[in-house]
């Protein structure tokens, strides 16, 4: 592996030695000494073309628990805001010795044009682009669901989770769709007509106009935030109904199963897609989900560079 | 390829070295054993069973994965990770035992030291090594050593294991370098 851009691309093998790695990256950050020197002497550079709190402030955890060196770049007060390009701030970055770049952008497909590209040498980790992926976060989910459901081994074959409102802006719901499915679980997706995308057809999930009546079936429901600088296009009547339709609240929680868990990636409105009584239950692993957040990052990071390059690129033993 | 070390040597040895470290540590109470995958781990968990034998009372063991420590990752191919287990009570104030299969280069055994040192404090540490073959590239010496082996760089020196191999056995065999 020498890239990060999409779930897509991941076999089931590498994904459970993500998991797997992860699993030990989190024993490490809560034991007393939250430090390796894995990756000293190593660059990491944040290239954030788009706001972000949780993903660079963990891709910066991640890194710096590695004791690699780690430089931000977010748009606003760079040269990006006086139009340099995607290409240049890349070559810019590549002079100052980059061996990896992790890139957010508001491009669907940024981050593969810069894996593509001779702009840079260094490993490209997808944190965002546009509406198509953002794997980290899809990685994470399923590492906190494997954690709760599966007893932090294996895959999750047998489960049914349900990703629940804006499908069609998702980069997460299209990230967690592959990776979820991969890993043998079964995916539903629950959103009205209007927020999901054209061509799902061809994933392999179920779909759901009707939350309450796939809310016994679920394991665990991921509630996706309504991403309200995208709804311009009144894709629902008005916040009320949509909360009244599809938000997650009390009644709702108790046609869930005992055992299933409550999930969403942050930001999240409270009052809109959850009540704030079901984001801070018992049953809500949301917190735990930015935790897991900085293991999974490590991992990746570790995978991508700790090894020498070999041909395959493949791990040995 | 020849056997250096036949089963009823590899117990003896093992069975010597339960015995020196108890000797060393005034008994099992402050002792906790850290193996270091993969065959240090089994070799740390016999240890364990024939000071509970000796003793009659269990001491802690743990397994030590020492990979996000080594000084090579740069210049090897990728290597996965090994579940690290901390000993029950933890190593803070303990005598800690780092029990390997072979004493080599002694870079393993500095990047132990460092993966230690992430999990607690001990008392002291201590190095239990089946063999030990010479060629230390670092200041690090063993405790405990079951057999001196001396060899080439040019020959390598393979542990076998019941748990993992079938079969004990330390075996000597000339590569072509």
């Amino acid at each position: 592996m020498r890239h990060l851009l999409s779930t897509s691309d991941l076999t089931y093998t590498q994904a459970i030695r993500i998991l797997d790695t992860a699993q030990e990256m989190a024993r490490i950050s809560e034991g007393p000494v939250k430090k390796l020197p894995t990756l000293r002497g190593r660059t990491i550079v944040n290239l954030f073309f788009e706001d972000s709190t949780r993903t660079r402030i963990s891709f910066e955890a991640a890194a710096k628990r590695l004791s690699a060196d780690v430089i931000n770049f977010s748009a606003k007060g760079s040269s990006a805001s006086k139009g340099e390009s995607l290409k240049d701030t890349a070559q810019t970055l590549q002079a100052m010795g980059a061996d990896a770049v992790i890139l957010r952008h508001s491009a669907s497909g940024a981050a593969q044009r810069l894996a593509n590209s001779h702009w840079t040498s260094g490993s490209v980790i997808n944190a965002g682009d546009g509406t198509h992926e953002h794997p980290t976060q899809a990685l994470l989910d399923a590492f906190t669901i494997r954690q709760h459901l599966r007893v932090g081994t294996g895959d999750l074959r047998g489960l049914t989770i349900a990703i629940v409102g804006d499908i069609l802006h998702s980069r997460v719901a299209r990230s967690d769709v592959h990776l979820l499915s991969l890993l043998g679980a079964q995916v539903i997706l629950v959103a009205p007509p209007t927020l999901l995308p054209i061509g799902t057809s061809t994933w392999p999930v179920q779909m759901s106009y009707d939350f309450d009546s796939v809310l016994p079936l679920v394991d665990a429901v991921m509630m996706l935030r309504v991403q309200q600088e995208r709804m311009s296009d009144f894709f629902f009547p008005t916040a009320r109904e949509y909360s009244h339709y599809y938000g997650l609240n009390a009644d709702r929680l108790k046609k869930m199963k005992p055992t299933a868990i409550i999930m969403h990636p942050g930001p999240m409105n409270r009052g809109l897609e959850i009540t704030a009584e079901c984001a801070d239950s018992a049953r809500s692993v949301i917190l735990e989900q930015v935790t897991n957040g900085v293991s999974v990052r490590m991992a990746v990071l570790y995978l991508l560079l700790a090894g020498a390059p070999n041909e395959d690129g493949e791990i040995t033993k | 390829m020849s056997v250096a070390l036949p089963a009823v040597d590899i117990a003896r040895a093992l069975t010597r070295i339960a015995h020196e470290i108890l000797e060393r540590n005034g008994g099992p109470d402050s002792i906790v054993l850290m193996g270091i995958p993969t065959r240090g781990a089994f070799l740390a968990s016999r240890l364990a069973a024939l000071i509970a034998g000796i003793e009659g009372r269990e001491v802690p063991v743990g397994t030590l994965d020492i990979t996000l420590h080594r000084d090579d990752l740069r210049l090897r191919p990728l290597r996965a990770l090994v579940p690290t287990m901390t000993p029950l009570g933890g190593i803070e104030g303990r005598n800690v035992v780092l029990v390997d299969d072979v004493l080599f280069s002694g870079r393993t055994i500095r990047a132990a030291l460092d993966a230690l040192g992430e999990m607690g404090r001990p008392k002291t540490v201590q190095l239990a090594a089946l063999v030990d073959r010479g060629h230390r590239e670092l200041p690090i010496r063993a405790d405990y050593v079951g057999k001196n082996l001396p060899t080439s760089k040019g020959q390598a020196v393979k542990v076998h294991l019941s748990e993992i191999d079938g079969v004990d056995e330390v075996l000597v065999e000339n590569v072509e370098v």
